[in-house]
């Protein structure tokens, strides 16, 4: 993939948000949020490799929304708000979250664990992925809302590059 | 997302561009096992050097067309895969369990 030059790129600084997207739930638009979260998560300063994962895993969230909360309607509301968060520990770097709501039906935490990656067969891959990119994955209720949170904190060697 | 066929010496190479998603993984899976089950193509090669991106069902369909080949005892190769979509079938553990290849030079003459 051909590198953007984003020298002189500065995220602006205030209470930490960055990026809100308001999008249905139809598959057609994951291309469109993984363009945007590509971009993000290079001007934010994330390596390759953690840009790809951060992207995959609020592809995999999106689509697991749409196949399971809105079981295939094409037509129900997501929303996916992007920020950033401090670190945990004062040797950790900050971190970019994302947030992301559905008014599909309340889910069972239990059917959030993943499956096991020892019998080869399809499905079942996506929460697999979304852990192993992330580094804090958390759901709860609010209302009548499913909120999904999603963080991933820079590697402190790559703070640096942060605009 | 597109697909195309190309059928030569008992193989089928299909060439896929763009990515690999919920929107379009159905049309892979499709595909894939219609050559498998229906034609019992004896070597089924997926092209996936324009391929930047593929997910979770996306992987899906690869396994699927993996597991009715081998049912068959058909071959299914993939290669030219992109970093992005190495490292989902390594997140998978998936990668060792495909016959994969850097070219199409290498996949044919295996």
């Amino acid at each position: 993939m051909r590198q953007r030059d984003t020298t002189g790129v500065s995220l602006p600084s205030n209470d930490g948000f960055l990026l809100k997207l308001e999008l249905l739930s139809d598959p057609k638009l994951l291309f469109v949020v993984r363009g945007a979260l590509e971009r993000l998560t290079e001007v934010f300063g994330f390596s390759p490799p953690d840009r790809r994962s951060v992207t995959r895993a609020v592809d995999e969230a999106l689509t697991n929304i749409m196949r399971h909360c809105y079981d295939g309607r094409t037509d129900q509301p997501i929303e996916l708000c992007c920020s950033r968060v401090p670190p945990r520990t004062p040797e950790q770097a900050n971190g970019l979250e994302i947030l992301l709501c559905d008014q599909g039906p309340a889910i069972d935490p239990a059917k959030l664990r993943g499956r096991r990656l020892d019998e080869i067969k399809p499905g079942g891959l996506g929460l697999h992925f979304i852990r192993q990119s992330m580094d804090t994955v958390e759901y709860r209720r609010v209302g009548t809302i499913n909120q999904f949170r999603l963080v991933k904190y820079l590697q402190p060697s790559t703070q640096s590059q942060t605009p | 997302m597109q697909i195309s066929a190309r059928h030569s010496d008992r193989t089928t190479i299909f060439d896929v561009t763009g990515d690999i998603d919920l929107a379009n993984s159905p049309e892979i899976r499709k595909a894939l096992l219609r050559e498998v089950r229906e034609k019992r193509t004896p070597r089924v090669v997926m092209n996936l050097s324009n391929v930047r991106y593929i997910d979770s069902s996306g992987v899906a369909s690869l396994v699927e067309g993996l597991k009715a080949s081998r049912d068959l005892n058909l071959r299914f190769i993939l290669f030219g895969l992109s970093p992005s979509a190495r490292e989902v079938l390594q997140l998978s553990r998936l990668l060792k369990i495909f016959e994969v290849y850097d070219n199409e030079d290498q996949a044919l003459s295996s």
